[in-house]
Formats: structure tokens, sequence, C-alpha cells
């Protein structure tokens, strides 16, 4: 007994830690997004063909004021990285909620409805998923065309079957519950049912799926500059910074370090808060 | 009931290809730009325009284009590539093999380390190690493969140059092949030379492919592993005196398999879908790479063959894994 509750402890210790480090990153990335020309220590978009490929600060050869180095073109990476962080927190926030909320709300009505609103929904969900996304994302970025507006539609187009699919699954469970049984004999009619009982039972897990899903949004714009059909190639972006430096990665290493390693600690945070926020809704679960 | 159930889910399928088919259909034909115009030399009148449209179909409304398409694919002609003026099925079926082999390798690698990592997280529950290898875990899952294998490229590729993160062979080499399997091929005419150089061309690629895949099993086994532990039989022939290492491997396992099984289909046309960008990174001449070079050059038809054959993957493996779902849980088979 005494293990147990020591277990629990240590398992909340650790939960903590990880929201904070999670919180925190993303904290430090929205500051930096928001305040980017007064933090950035360089114009992100200023080539100076005099410091190309300097390395970053600690190796032989750096020059000051650039911290982690230039790319191929004398522009500075850290000032890089804190403008792609822009782009990248608002398709994260953008792309997300919107997904979220398309594809919460497919979920819930295919899954409490039932029907041939679920008969529609579930054959849609399934030709979704024979899709490959990521081919699926190219293609439509090339018929829309490129730019911010084309990659958060892209990503809500092609997305919204994670929410729908778990909605609707959890939907069906809670469906099934007495409590839903007792709002209908109460009077409820079934989309006050809907919103008033299910909605709130479902919403720990659509919120989980919501942090889940601004780290797809960021990696799914990383892939798209990368392919280069993201937003117009001045700009500073991740996925752009990184097809650069995948391109000259036995020349400048840096180019290609610095991006990747801002995109993992992202993805991780985003990741990581959706795990902690699921344990913190979910007790049973522990 | 088990024949019953098969024709349902082939006419299920069969639903979701016509879907997909329309879909794409519908998508690239709305592509601005003329991918006509871009394939004719810049001095082209009006009518070579008109005339090359004609030729491929393009002067005709979409439902009619759909119609004469379908036709077409029931015959196995799945149109001409604009950009290469081969036959698309040919293109295709010539880049399968490739994308075929880096997908089974990443499979195989995913269920061997996610296989460790369920097995070892369980005879070691309750220990630090077992927290270990749950945080690895947690990090290899939240982190897609696009990203690993851009990690693998700068340590395997450029920190410790051991494995070749480029292409699928080294373009110096002889190939005396008749297939397009050369991971296989190369095995049976026992060359192993040139199977050591494809394996170390494939290997980060489909550990990038792997990782995921390889949590995601471990994480579920793990689970249904500890699940299993607690029931009745296992305990019994835990009193008979058996050691924990055959407890888990004999006892537990073949029970908590199945529910991973399940899923693993599911995952396994993830892994598929992700071969796209991975072949990309990694220069691998395979189906993903012709697709974003496709979509690039605005090859209808060849774009529209290639979703419609990953649409096909998909469906096919989602169907064998069902069916074998039935066929290896008894409750199923005969209820």
């Amino acid at each position: 007994m005494a293990d147990l509750t020591d277990g629990r402890g240590a398992v909340k210790r650790r939960i903590g830690t990880r929201l904070w480090l999670a919180g925190g990153w993303l904290t430090l990335l929205l500051l930096a997004a928001v305040f980017a020309p007064l933090v950035a220590p360089q114009d992100p978009l200023a080539q100076d063909l005099f410091l190309t490929r300097l390395p970053p600060f600690w190796e032989e050869g750096a020059e000051a004021g650039y911290w982690l180095g230039t790319d191929s073109l004398g522009r500075d990476v850290l000032s890089r990285i804190i403008y792609g962080a822009r782009l990248a927190l608002v398709v994260a926030l953008v792309a997300g909620s919107i997904t979220c909320l398309i594809g919460s709300a497919l979920g819930l009505m295919a899954g409490f409805l039932r029907g041939w609103v679920d008969l529609v929904i579930s054959r849609l969900i399934d030709i979704w998923m024979a899709f490959p996304p990521v081919l699926f994302s190219i293609l439509l970025i090339a018929v829309i065309g490129p730019g911010l507006h084309s990659i958060i539609l892209a990503i809500v187009i092609i997305d919204w079957t994670r929410f729908a699919r778990v909605v609707r699954a959890e939907a069906m469970a809670q469906g099934a519950m007495d409590y839903v049984a007792s709002a209908q004999v109460a009077g409820r009619g079934r989309i006050g049912t809907m919103l008033r009982e299910i909605l709130p039972n479902v919403l720990p897990t659509i919120v989980v799926l919501l942090t889940l899903e601004m780290g797809i949004a960021v990696i799914v714009e990383a892939i798209l500059s990368f392919v280069n059909l993201s937003i117009s190639t001045d700009d500073p972006t991740w996925g752009g910074m990184i097809a650069e430096g995948r391109a000259s990665v036995y020349q400048a290493w840096w180019v290609l370090v610095f991006p990747l390693i801002t995109l993992f600690l992202t993805v991780l945070a985003f990741s990581q808060l959706g795990e902690g926020l699921k344990d913190r809704f979910d007790p049973v679960l522990r | 009931m088990f024949w019953q159930k098969l024709i349902a889910r082939i006419g299920t399928t069969a639903v979701t290809l016509i879907g997909v088919a329309v879909i794409v259909f519908v998508v690239i034909r709305v592509v601005p730009g003329n991918p006509v115009a871009m394939m004719l030399p810049p001095g082209a009148t009006e009518a070579d325009v008109a005339r090359l449209t004609a030729l491929y179909g393009l002067d005709k409304s979409i439902p009619a284009q759909f119609l004469i398409w379908v036709q077409g694919v029931l015959q196995g002609d799945f149109g001409t590539s604009i950009t290469t003026r081969q036959p698309v099925l040919d293109l295709v079926l010539g880049r399968l093999p490739a994308t075929l082999e880096l997908s089974i390798m990443a499979l195989v690698m995913a269920v061997i380390i996610g296989g460790i990592a369920a097995l070892t997280g369980t005879r070691l529950r309750g220990t630090k190690a077992e927290g270990a290898i749950d945080v690895a875990n947690g990090m290899a899952l939240s982190v897609p493969d696009f990203l690993w294998g851009l990690a693998l490229i700068l340590l395997f590729g450029v920190l410790v140059p051991v494995f070749h993160i480029s292409g699928r062979v080294t373009p110096s080499l002889d190939l005396p092949f008749t297939t397009g399997f050369y991971l296989f091929e190369s095995l049976f005419r026992l060359r192993f030379d040139l199977w050591a150089d494809i394996v170390s061309h494939m290997l980060m690629p489909a550990l990038a492919l792997a990782i995921p895949l390889a949590a995601i099993i471990g994480q579920l086994l793990k689970q249904s592993l500890k699940e299993t532990m607690h029931l009745d039989y296992v305990t019994l022939s835990r009193t008979k005196g058996y050691g924990e290492n055959h407890v888990i491997t004999r006892e537990a396992l073949p029970n908590a398999i199945l529910p991973t099984l399940t899923l693993v289909g599911v995952q396994f046309t993830f892994l598929i879908g992700g071969t796209v960008i991975v072949e990309r990174l990694f220069s691998y001449e395979g189906l993903g790479n012709m697709a974003i070079d496709a979509v690039i050059n605005r090859d209808l038809p060849l774009i529209q063959g290639i979703v419609i054959l990953f649409a096909v993957i998909f469906t096919a493996v989602n169907l064998v894994v069902d069916l074998l779902y039935t066929v290896l849980n008894p409750r199923l088979r005969h209820g």
C-alpha cells in the first residue's frame, strides 16, 4: 500500500515537470515570435556575401552578433529561427483550432446522432484514411497555390479525421451511458443532450487531441516548406531552413541542426502538454 | 458468416476506392496552369496546345474525362505520363518494389524494436529501467518520421558517416537484377556485396519510418502484456514453477499479441504514407519521390495513378489485417 502511494506521488511530480517544461518552451517561443523585431539580433532577410556560412559562436571563425552562424547567403540563423516561429505558431494555433472545431463537430454528430449522418461521415473518414496524408497535402497546395491561408486550409482538409474518428468513438461510448438516457427522460432534446451532456464529457479528449494537432500542424508546415511549396521562399520558415540545411549539410551543419532542434522541441512540447493534460483530466488513467 | 463478412468488407473497400478516385480526379483538374502548355517549347502555337490538349483528353468535361479514365483502368490502362510519355502503369509498377521493400523493412524493424522494448519493460516492471523505456517510448511516439529522418541524416550520414543517406544503391555498381525487388533478388542471387550496399542505403530511411511505429507497438504490447499478466492462467503457470522469462514469452505473449495486431494494421498504412516524405529526404527512388516530382511537374495522369495505387495498398493492408484478426481470434472464427 505504501508503495502505491509513493508510486503515485512520483508520477504526479513527473507530470508536473513535464507540463512545466513543455509550457515553458512554448511560452518562450510565443514571446520570441511576438517580440521578434526586438529579440532577433539581425534582420532575418539581410544577405551578406562577406559573411556566408559563419559557424556558431563557440567555433573558430565565428562572428560576434551571429550566435548560431549564418547560411549560404549570409543570413543569420538565430534571427531566422525567431521569425520562423511566427509562422509556425500561427499555423499551429489557427489550423489546429479550426481542424479541431470541424472534426470534433462531425465526430460528435456521427457518434451521437448515428443513422445516416454517421453513415455518411464514416464513409468519408474511410475514404480520407485511404489517402497518404503528406502526398494529399502537397497535392492540395499545388492546387490552391502556396501561402499561409493555403497551408491552413490544407491542414484542415486533411486532418479533420483525426478528431472525427476519436470523438465519434467517445460520443458513441458516452451515448450508451445511463446519464444520457436520464437527461432525455428529463426532457432534453437530442441536440441539447449532445451539447450539454455528451460534449462536456468528451471535451478532455478533444483538448488532448488539439495540443497534438498543433504539433502536427507545425510539422506539416515544415514538410511543405521543405518540398518548397509553403510560403514565398524569402520569408523565413523552419521547413525552408531545414531544406537549405539538408542541401548544404556537409559544408555547414548548423544551418540544419538549429532549426531541427527547435522543431524537435516544439513538437515534443505540444505532445507532452497533451499527455500532461490528459493525466490531469483523467485520474482513472493513472 | 466468414464469407458474408468478407463480401461486405470488399464492398466497402470498393466504395472507398471509387471515392478516392473521384476526389483525386476532381482535385487535380482544378490545378491552375495548363500542364500541356508546360510541355511544349516556347514557340508553340495555339493550335499545337489545342491538339495536345485533345490528345490527353483534357478538352472534355470532368465527368466525361472520368468515364474515359475508368474505362481505361478497367482494361489496365492508367493513361500516359505527361512528362515522360510512358504508360503510367509501367512507371508506377517500376517504382512500387522500392517502396514496398522499404516499408516492409521498416515494419520488421518496428516489430523487433517495439517487441524488445515491450518485453524488456514487462520483465523489468517496477524498476527505473521500465521508467526509462516509457520515457523513450513517449519521445519516439511524439516525433514524426520526417524529423527522425533528418536526425539520422545528421548522426549517421554526417557526424559518424557509416551509412548511405542518399539513393537506393551506389550508382556505379553493375546491377544484374531482372525484378525491382533489389533487396530480395540480391539475396537469391547470393550477391552479398550488392545486398550489403542496398541495406546500407535502406537502413536509415527504414529506421526513420520504424521509430514511431516501434513506439506504438512497444506501448500497446506492454499494456496488453500487463493486463494478461494478471490473468489466472498466467498465475497458474507461475505456480507450476516456470521462470519469469518463460511466463512472459510463452504464456502471456501469445494472448497479448492479438489486440496489438489490429492497431498495427492501421499504423502500417500510416508508415507507408510516411514513405512519401522520407523517400524525398533520402533521395530514395520509390513511389513517394516520384509522386512529389509528379505534383511539381503537374503530371496529372501520373499523380492520379500513384494516389490510386497508395489507396489500393492502404485498403488491402486493412483488409488483410481484418481477415487475419478473424482467423487468429478463435472467438470470432466460430461466431
